[in-house]
């Protein structure tokens, strides 16, 4: 049950920083500007920057950087493994050699290059979603989507399906916690076996999993309809996004940095 | 079979934003065939507590010993202290799943490792114990059956690995009058035949009242009373503080006696407030006579 705690995907924290109270178009797009210069940059200078970019977003956002490090463990096993493929699998000029396997010089450069990336790509988005609510996430997207309506993008209704599948991530946590934790009273056994006998043990938490999920599927259809909800169409916010003058200078300095040093390295 | 906690602590989430602690050094002892009432207000810690009765959460400090045995030691075999401590969660029907009712109550005695020739009589007797018959049932799809039936059958499949300690998490929440008299009375009869220990957590002071010799009251992850249901409802203002109550005929002979009309305050099943009131109008009406 410890695994279910770590995932800390949609994740929000609640907080009051400098950060938390950006508009989350802003967000997303500093996040954006992110992930085109990690793959922009090609040397370890550039690394540096968009290391000292991020660092400085959880300075600002006063998350417990613990917290934040400790969204990295289920990448753990693709980090390691990306790192391997490319210490062992590049040519280049030979540092250490047994049989068929060697490492190569390039190979441990390229490795630490991917290895940064990945680690900078995870911790750079999920400070996206540990400041942002779901809801204001949702409405970001929404909004920066509404342009391709013309071709066809259907900005309201992809807006959300995400915000009601972020919204039952914790909930479907809780109800797996809750059945597993009644069938083991009665003695269901989820860690010991071969695959193929616990793939058999999953059954007992599976089927209750999925009659609940129905469950609560059906009653939010019908709680929508019940509140007259009939899609995007001439519908009002409660909150409206605004941006503000620090929504301004958090995007101009983001480009800048951004364009200068993916320019430079 | 008895149950002993101490200085037990829990924390929620630890090293996260989200940490709260749960439960601050809590000690207590249930003894063999005690009928115990765990009541407390929505997120006193009642549920926590009773989960470390069978090792389902693991104690983040103190010792949680049934019948003896640490279950905060490494190596206790914990699906053998499961099957002698069962426990009925909350909405239990949201854990069937069998294809048939007979395949869903046998689930927990299989598990236990009771073999197939006496799995039959253990469903049997399962089902009984809650008023179903498994020759109507056997055959039948949980998912087709009432509600009330529904958590029926969910109980059976505890009652079928014959626990020595029977813990029910609000076994009658969401169930109409009827439905929750006869589950109640069931857990009394049950109680009687077994010659059980039983730990029924609820939030109804009218359930608990005539059913507990011993009630246990949560507030804030701490015990804040333990004594008879005389002991507790005379604290009729501690309850309230907390959000609880104690029942309406209760509160009634307390106003009563407050006026002066009753001598006894410790009242709190209707059919004793009928017999004193009776019996005090009775005297009036001899005295005046």
């Amino acid at each position: 049950m410890a695994m279910l705690r770590n995932i800390t995907i949609g994740q929000y924290v609640p907080g009051d920083s400098w950060i938390h109270r950006l508009d989350p178009r802003t967000k997303i797009l500093a996040t954006m500007a992110l992930i085109a210069l990690l793959f922009l940059v090609q040397s370890f200078p550039g690394y540096g920057f968009a290391a000292l970019y991020v660092l400085a977003a959880v300075y600002v956002s006063k998350l417990p950087p613990r917290y934040v490090i400790r969204g990295l463990r289920p990448l753990l096993v693709i980090i390691i493994l990306t790192l391997t493929l490319h210490i062992f699998m590049t040519d280049g000029r030979v540092l250490w050699q047994w049989g068929f396997i060697s490492i190569t010089w390039e190979g441990l450069v390229r490795g630490a290059m991917m290895g940064t990336r990945l680690v900078l790509l995870v911790l750079g988005t999920s400070i996206l979603t540990l400041t942002t609510s779901p809801i204001h996430l949702t409405d970001g997207i929404e909004s920066l989507l509404k342009p391709g309506k013309p071709i066809g993008i259907p900005a309201h209704e992809l807006a959300m399906m995400m915000t009601i599948a972020l919204r039952f991530i914790p909930t479907l946590l809780e109800e797996t916690e809750k059945i597993m934790k009644a069938q083991m009273a009665r003695g269901a056994d989820f860690e010991s076996g071969n695959l193929l006998q616990r793939a058999k043990n999953l059954i007992p938490l599976l089927v209750p999993l999925f009659i609940s999920a129905f469950r609560r599927a059906d009653d939010l259809a019908v709680a929508m309809e019940a509140r007259g909800y009939r899609g995007g169409e001439g519908r009002t916010k409660f909150r409206e996004l605004q941006f503000a003058v620090r929504d301004g200078a958090c995007l101009a300095g983001v480009t800048v940095f951004t364009v200068v040093v993916s320019v430079l390295f | 079979m008895s149950i002993t906690v101490e200085n037990l602590s829990y924390v929620y989430l630890p090293d996260t934003p989200m940490q709260k602690q749960a439960l601050f050094d809590v000690s207590v002892h249930i003894d063999d065939k005690e009928f115990v009432g765990i009541i407390g207000h929505t997120g006193s810690g009642k549920s926590t507590l009773i989960q470390h009765f069978n090792g389902l959460v693991k104690p983040t400090s103190g010792r949680v010993l049934v019948d003896g045995v640490d279950l905060t030691q490494k190596g206790v075999n914990l699906r053998a202290i499961r099957r002698k401590v069962g426990m009925v969660f909350q909405y239990p029907e949201h854990q069937l799943f069998g294809e048939t009712v007979f395949e869903d109550v046998a689930f927990g005695p299989k598990n236990s490792g009771v073999p197939d020739a006496a799995l039959e009589d253990r469903v049997r007797e399962g089902l009984a114990m809650v008023d179903l018959d498994l020759d109507v049932l056997r055959e039948r799809s949980p998912f087709e059956l009432s509600g009330g039936q529904k958590r029926r059958v969910a109980i059976a499949g505890v009652l079928a690995m014959k626990p020595a300690i029977l813990i029910l998490d609000e076994p009658t929440a969401g169930l109409d009058p009827r439905g929750r008299d006869e589950i109640l009375s069931q857990v009394q009869s049950l109680y009687q035949a077994w010659d059980l220990t039983v730990i029924l957590v609820t939030h109804s002071m009218e359930d608990i009242a005539r059913m507990a010799k011993r009630l246990i009251v949560m507030d804030h992850g701490r015990i804040a009373l333990d004594g008879t249901p005389q002991d507790v409802f005379s604290n009729a203002d501690k309850l309230r503080s907390m959000g609880l109550g104690v029942p309406q005929v209760t509160t009634l002979i307390h106003e009563l006696h407050r006026r002066g009309l009753v001598q006894r305050r410790d009242i709190f099943t209707l059919d004793e407030a009928e017999s004193e009131i009776t019996r005090v109008l009775e005297l009036k009406r001899h005295g005046n006579a």
